[in-house]
């Protein structure tokens, strides 16, 4: 029954994949819009040079806007299923006297702060080449999970108010702005930046999404890796 | 001619780190060859000219994903050591 049952998965998997690749095959090629083109022309009111920024926080700034609401959300689910259980904070640097792990700590302490630098300058980039606030955020969080696991930063258990804060303070001030401008420089348009300040109000909402992002994605971990820590210290 | 062996190359890794982090039975050998995975994967967008995505794809789909993944496999691994001393 249940290799019949694989079997069917198989069978039914490998025929929606293979009219997904018909269908794109089939599908007449798109003549009329060419969206690049589109891009560039329009680049000049955006505030940025790089298109992939123009394209994710001023054309489409609204897609941003919800793709952080939606890490928030999933932050949120995840601390949902932790206040079931109730843990007491592990200390930071209990296994760090064993001499194997200088090498670690001592890479964790030259890391860090190049990392922190990188991510201001991924930010800082994001406006005329690749980079941008997703992928500093990312590196934030990297170093924050490298500092976790060096022993260094002890896992998150409640979040106190600054935590919070910093947490959905990308998201506040990306509404702050959104909000600020529709009421003043295009009444009734959501996240239609003028052109002459597009590009110092990208800067401000990707400072804020930095930061947020970086303790987002570090707190997924933080908030989690309490027992592996736990799991350390017994042995 | 150099860089079409490259991408051939690529692709084959590519196909092989999926297909064994899909297949392989052990639970942390399967982490690290999706982490694998996200790399190889983080140079394909690289060489198909979108270095935006290989930057979000290096970073959280191999760096942070992988290390949520780890640390899973710790937890579960914890878990059968209690339950079977």
């Amino acid at each position: 029954m249940r290799n019949l049952l694989n079997v069917l998965v198989i069978v039914l998997s490998a025929a929606l994949g293979l009219v997904l690749i018909g269908v794109i095959l089939e599908s007449p090629s798109p003549a009329r819009v060419r969206l690049p083109e589109e891009v560039l022309m329009q680049i000049g009111a955006s505030g940025v040079t790089h298109p992939v920024t123009a394209v994710l926080l001023n054309f489409r700034g609204y897609d941003t806007l919800l793709e952080v609401m939606v890490l928030l959300l999933a932050l949120l689910g995840v601390l949902a299923q932790m206040g079931k259980q109730k843990r007491e904070n592990p200390p930071a640097g209990f296994y760090l006297t064993e001499p194997r792990m200088q090498v670690l700590l001592w890479l964790a302490r030259v890391l860090v702060p190049l990392m922190v630098l990188v991510a201001g300058y991924l930010l800082w980039a994001g406006g005329h080449q690749p980079g941008g606030a997703f992928q500093a955020g990312a590196v934030l969080a990297a170093a924050g999970v490298l500092l976790n696991l060096s022993g260094l930063l002890p896992s998150w258990m409640e979040p106190a108010w600054n935590l919070r804060a910093g947490l959905v303070s990308g998201l506040l001030v990306f509404l702050l702005i959104a909000a600020a401008v529709m009421m003043t420089a295009s009444p009734g348009l959501l996240l239609q930046y003028p052109p002459a300040s597009a590009g110092m109000l990208i800067l401000l909402v990707e400072t804020g999404l930095t930061l947020s992002l970086g303790l987002i994605l570090a707190g997924l971990f933080l908030f989690l890796s309490g027992d592996a820590i736990d799991d350390e210290a017994d042995k | 001619m150099s860089s079409l062996i490259l991408d051939l190359l690529l692709v084959i890794a590519l196909l092989w780190s999926a297909l064994r982090s899909l297949m392989t039975r052990d639970l942390f050998r399967a982490v690290v060859l999706f982490i694998v995975f996200g790399l190889l994967m983080a140079l394909v967008w690289a060489r198909l000219h979108a270095p935006d995505i290989a930057l979000a794809e290096a970073a959280i789909g191999a760096g942070l994903t992988g290390a949520l993944l780890l640390d899973t496999v710790g937890y579960l691994r914890k878990k059968q050591q209690e339950s079977f001393p």
